[in-house]
């Protein structure tokens, strides 16, 4: 394990920078729990400081330091992508093993929802539930529903991997030495499908964070808790950009911009890793 | 013909399917939670002042009969189906007495237009470049463009909106930055409308184009470089048939059948990305009165978009789901 990411970071490019790029970014949300200032609390610092010695990326209008807030709004948005795509992993593992192994009837039914969900925009239905729940939407609460919606994609991708290994010949082994479908599932399937799972986590937080920044951005979920999103939303509400705090709005989008861009280059890498294919034409074999 | 008859009749139901869960979801949503739209709808009502109980009460009774949500459960969910087959939503509370169905109706061909023609030229661009960057790989400008899709794919519909915004609002103003067309041009079918609508629409349009095309680039490049290996296209090369004919009928051809599913998979997210970026630029849209909607606190047009943004998706999706035989022959000989 340990060897085949010395190998990665040694030989893919991308897998090196999307590592340097979601280490910086780690580091930083691990910084917020040195804060000197509490995240939630506003004019603790003189407001509209322009970045300086003493305020490294600035102050915000509500007095906040830019770049303790971004810490702590940086470790928020992490954490929401990692909930999300960990209960949603659990989801779209369970439908995409079943469907895959049992196949049939059970798999046309699975699939036909599976598509329905993919097919459903998904933001009408996220501003509906905001609607309804206005000031009990918590943070918890949009990480439930938003796992709730968005494991389907995936699904559909584990089921095509667990199709194949049903046809390979240790599965009809197992089926013969008597072990039951859950066994052959849990224990031999799931060991086989761990890697491109971990490829669409990052994918996943990817999805579940640009959704979170978008809704916050327009005030749809618990602004008052500091997340990239909610840093931009206030932002906008003190009309940042006309009133000349450009570090206040820049920063935060540069650092989920550099967040996206990070989560996605060690997706890729590791996708083409997996793929047989992809490292063959990499070494200089084939094509 | 007959197995294109049962590919249709599975389409069909696929689309029945998306529509009734679709709108079970956005049932349950809007009933199953703690709280009250209708006791919501009130408090904002009486906060400006001194209402009498009576005249509550009778509120009370109107807006449950207006949002059905009087009578059993069993009846509270048959009359929301009934609702939405007719396509009545009641009136809109914010714009009483315009029928919600009349406000979407207004909305929906600049949120359409918007859609259609920055899917299609993203899809087509996507293709053709993506398609090109796989045939020939030594090509230093295609492998740059490469580049700056991976970069461009992961960002969300909303940044990408808004650093267009700046660019284009704050630090280069050229184009406009919000509205749907220019304020003192008459709504006709004038040359100065056509003209003022099409400045409007050109940074919307953009930055749906920018997020979309990356995606659809990098899955052609990668089919595309798949499918250079197989032996048909090897033998294609070796008996000399012009370069641009296979890259053409041979291996573009081919790679588009599964970029054409993943069209209709990715509609709903597309339409998500179209209503963010309405409510960025201020486009007249379905987008922007869903916020609207929900900053004037009016159930019946939330409801009522939702509802109609699924059926809408799932239609789009089914009229691609129609017109894949045509790409894909093997459809009706199966």
């Amino acid at each position: 394990m340990l060897k085949i990411f010395r190998d990665l970071l040694r030989f893919n490019l991308e897998f090196a920078i999307g590592t340097l790029i979601v280490s910086i970014i780690v580091g930083l949300s691990v910084l917020s729990f040195f804060s000197p200032y509490p995240p939630e609390d506003i004019y603790v610092v003189a407001p509209d400081v322009p970045p300086s010695w003493e305020y490294w990326l600035g102050t915000t209008s509500r007095g906040q330091d830019v770049f303790w807030q971004m810490t702590a709004a940086l470790r928020n948005t992490l954490l929401f992508g990692i909930a999300v795509a960990a209960i949603s992993r659990v989801i779209s593992l369970t439908i995409g093993l079943v469907s895959g192994y049992m196949g049939g009837m059970t798999d046309r039914v699975l699939m036909s929802i599976n598509d329905t969900f993919i097919i459903i925009p998904l933001f009408p239905i996220l501003v509906l539930f905001y609607f309804v729940m206005r000031d009990s939407m918590s943070w918890a609460l949009l990480a439930l529903i938003m796992a709730a919606l968005g494991w389907a994609y995936d699904a559909r991708l584990i089921r095509s991997v667990a199709m194949s290994l049903r046809t390979r010949e240790f599965t009809s082994q197992c089926i013969f030495s008597g072990m039951s479908p859950r066994q052959i599932m849990t224990r031999e399937h799931l060991p086989y499908v761990l890697p491109i799972v971990f490829s669409t986590t990052l994918n996943n937080m990817n999805w579940s964070i640009g959704m979170e920044v978008t809704l916050s951005v327009l005030g749809f979920t618990d602004i008052n808790t500091p997340t990239i999103g909610s840093m931009l939303y206030w932002a906008n509400q003190h009309t940042a950009l006309v009133a000349g705090v450009w570090w206040w709005i820049a920063l935060p989008v540069i650092a989920v911009m550099m967040l996206f861009i990070g989560l996605y280059l060690l997706a890729t890498a590791l996708n083409e890793y997996i793929d047989p294919r992809s490292r063959l034409s990499r070494m200089g074999g084939a094509a | 013909m007959k197995t294109y008859a049962i590919y249709l009749a599975k389409r069909l139901l696929q689309f029945v399917l998306v529509v009734f869960i679709g709108i079970n979801l956005t049932y349950v949503i809007s009933h199953a939670t703690p709280i009250d739209p209708v006791e919501q709808t009130i408090s904002a009502l009486t906060s400006f002042g001194n209402t009498s109980p009576e005249a509550i009460e009778t509120m009370r009774e109107s807006l449950r009969e207006l949002y059905g949500m009087s009578g059993t459960p069993v009846e509270q969910y048959l009359s929301f189906w009934s609702r939405i087959v007719v396509g009545d939503f009641g009136p809109s509370l914010s714009a009483f007495p315009t029928p919600v169905s009349e406000l979407i109706l207004r909305a929906l061909p600049w949120t359409i237009g918007l859609l259609v023609v920055a899917t299609v030229l993203a899809w087509l661009l996507g293709n053709l470049l993506g398609g090109l960057a796989g045939y020939y790989r030594k090509n230093r400008l295609l492998k740059a463009m490469g580049l700056i899709a991976m970069g461009l794919h992961p960002m969300p519909y909303y940044v990408v909106a808004f650093v267009l915004l700046v660019v284009f609002g704050f630090m280069w103003p050229v184009l406009p930055i919000s509205g749907g067309s220019g304020i003192g041009v008459d709504r006709g079918f004038s040359f100065d409308f056509v003209y003022s609508v099409f400045l409007h629409s050109l940074l919307p349009a953009l930055s749906l184009v920018l997020v979309g095309l990356g995606g659809w680039f990098l899955g052609m490049r990668a089919l595309v470089s798949n499918i250079v290996t197989e032996d048909y296209v090897v033998y294609a090369e070796l008996g000399g048939v012009d370069r641009r004919r296979i890259l053409g009928s041979y291996v573009m051809r081919n790679a588009l059948v599964p970029q054409v599913t993943g069209l209709a998979m990715s509609l709903g997210a597309i339409f998500t990305g179209a209503i963010i970026t309405e409510e960025v630029f201020g486009y007249p849209g379905i987008g922007s009165l869903l916020v609207d909607a929900v900053h004037a606190g009016d159930y019946s047009l939330v409801l009522g978009i939702t509802s109609v943004s699924i059926v809408a998706v799932s239609l789009a999706v089914l009229v691609i789901d129609l017109l894949y035989p045509l790409l894909d022959p093997r459809v009706q000989v199966e």
